[in-house]
């Protein structure tokens, strides 16, 4: 394990710098019959999310008389990691999926619909270190979509250290290999909605840690706003097209 | 600009005098609580591009009975809320056994929302004239947040098709519209409001929907 070596002139193994996320990929409304959906690619993860709701609640007891319940559903498909994963739900991703769910329902303004439920739906199709936070930026996204009122978008990312440095948006080695891997998920206004770590950070590289994954966040929070953005002045571009001939 | 696309969380205005429909106020600042389209008149309201209808008192609404119990039916109203209509709310008085005499499972009716309590208990009525059972004409639907633009301002829009399109039109707030008229307008009539929903985000488009209907009147000849 110490003979690797993850960082060498400052350059990461995929050749980037300690500051750098992974490419990022997003797409809106990829799901017909779902009520908002969001596809995400963050480096080698590609995740799907689906928002249906608010609906009837089933079954009738879980039901809350004065606000909407939310369930999150973070599910990794059998074929997503190198040796084929035993499919359903495990601890890990139980957790996964509670964390998740915690992270978003802040934003929610579930008081707006009585009785009803909304349904998160998160579906690993290829994992790479990070799927937690590539799932809630996804289905914050989707959430938007399906026309669901919130307060602001959720946007995650996770910071981490390796060979003593702390890197933004560790990829499989680093997490795998590395001392620390830090996840957090956050709101444009700066509240911490998701607050993970495992592995050792002194208060110092924790601080550092923390600004590092901030930036991030916030670099992803701009792209999760232009992806809806441009999803309808697509249309309007039509529109002049057609006005002009 | 007066309009443009907004998201959930989005800064509208420093005044929060003018906060409207869809956004909310923290801090002294207004901002977005939908991802829609934000107008800046007076107030500034965001309509959303998406979502569940959610029942208002006074709205009208198209249902359709699913079910019948001793003394309401129920009614989908393509709502996460059921909706229910109490045989007194009937236009006719008529006797329990005789209920699905009148409306059977299946039926669609048109009918406003009289009561919608805090538990999102939703009554129907049917009394008024334009209220009442579906037996002719066709019914579409479209997404609800669609249907202030089917109404247009002040109901230009909806002025306008009934005239244009020779057509009697029900519109119900939760995005089901009932058409009546003969066979070929009613065909352009869904046409024309399918093409309203598809471009409901875009601008000046009462105009060109009177350009629509009247190509397709004179490629019909």
């Amino acid at each position: 394990m110490d003979e690797r070596v993850f960082i060498k002139d400052g350059i990461r193994l995929d050749g980037r710098r300690f500051d750098e996320l992974r490419p990022i990929k997003m797409e809106v409304g990829v799901l017909k019959r779902a009520d908002g959906s969001c596809y995400m690619e963050m480096g080698d993860n590609k995740v799907i999310a689906a928002v249906y709701g608010p609906r009837e609640v089933h079954p009738r007891h879980l039901q809350e008389v004065n606000r909407a319940i939310i369930r999150y559903r973070y599910n990794m498909a059998s074929f997503s990691v190198e040796e084929r994963r035993r499919p359903g739900p495990d601890r890990r991703s139980y957790e996964l999926s509670k964390v998740s769910r915690e992270a978003l329902e802040p934003v929610i303004l579930t008081s707006y619909f009585p009785k009803s439920v909304i349904d998160i739906f998160v579906e690993v199709l290829q994992a790479d270190a990070g799927t937690r936070t590539a799932g809630i930026n996804a289905a914050s996204v989707a959430l938007a979509d399906a026309g669901i009122p919130m307060r602001s978008l959720v946007s995650s990312c996770a910071a981490g250290k390796v060979d003593g440095q702390i890197v933004l948006d560790p990829m499989k080695d680093e997490d795998n290999f590395g001392q620390a891997d830090m996840p957090i998920a956050i709101t444009p206004t700066g509240e911490i909605t998701l607050l993970q770590m495992d592995g050792i950070l002194t208060r110092d590289e924790f601080r550092q840690a923390m600004e590092l994954a901030k930036k991030g966040c916030q670099e992803i929070y701009k792209i999760q706003r232009r992806v809806l953005i441009e999803r309808y002045s697509q249309f309007e571009d039509l529109q002049d097209e057609g006005s002009r001939r | 600009m007066d309009r443009k696309i907004v998201i959930p969380g989005d800064l509208l205005s420093e005044d929060t005098r003018r906060a409207g429909e869809g956004t909310y106020v923290r801090n002294g600042k207004v901002y977005s609580l939908l991802y829609g389209i934000a107008s800046f008149r007076d107030r500034i309201s965001v309509i959303p591009l998406a979502g569940k209808y959610i029942p208002a008192v006074g709205d009208n609404v198209i249902g359709v009975v699913k079910d019948i119990t001793f003394s309401n039916w129920i009614l989908d109203i393509n709502s996460p809320y059921d909706g229910l209509l109490h045989i007194s709310e009937f236009p006719k008085k008529i006797d329990v056994e005789d209920m699905s005499k009148y409306l059977r499972i299946g039926s669609s009716v048109m009918a406003r929302v009289k009561d919608v309590d805090p538990a999102m208990k939703v009554e129907l009525t049917l009394n008024d004239r334009r209220l009442g059972v579906i037996k002719t004409g066709r019914v579409v639907e479209i997404s609800h947040t669609r249907v202030p633009r089917l109404i247009g301002k002040g109901g230009s829009m909806i002025s306008m098709l009934k005239k244009e399109l020779n057509c009697n039109i029900f519109v119900g707030q939760n995005g089901r519209i009932w058409v009546s008229g003969n066979e070929e307008d009613m065909d352009l009539a869904l046409k024309t409001i399918l093409l309203i929903e598809r471009e409901a985000h875009t601008n000046g488009l009462t105009d060109r929907i009177v350009e629509y209907i009247k190509d397709a009147r004179r490629a019909r000849g």
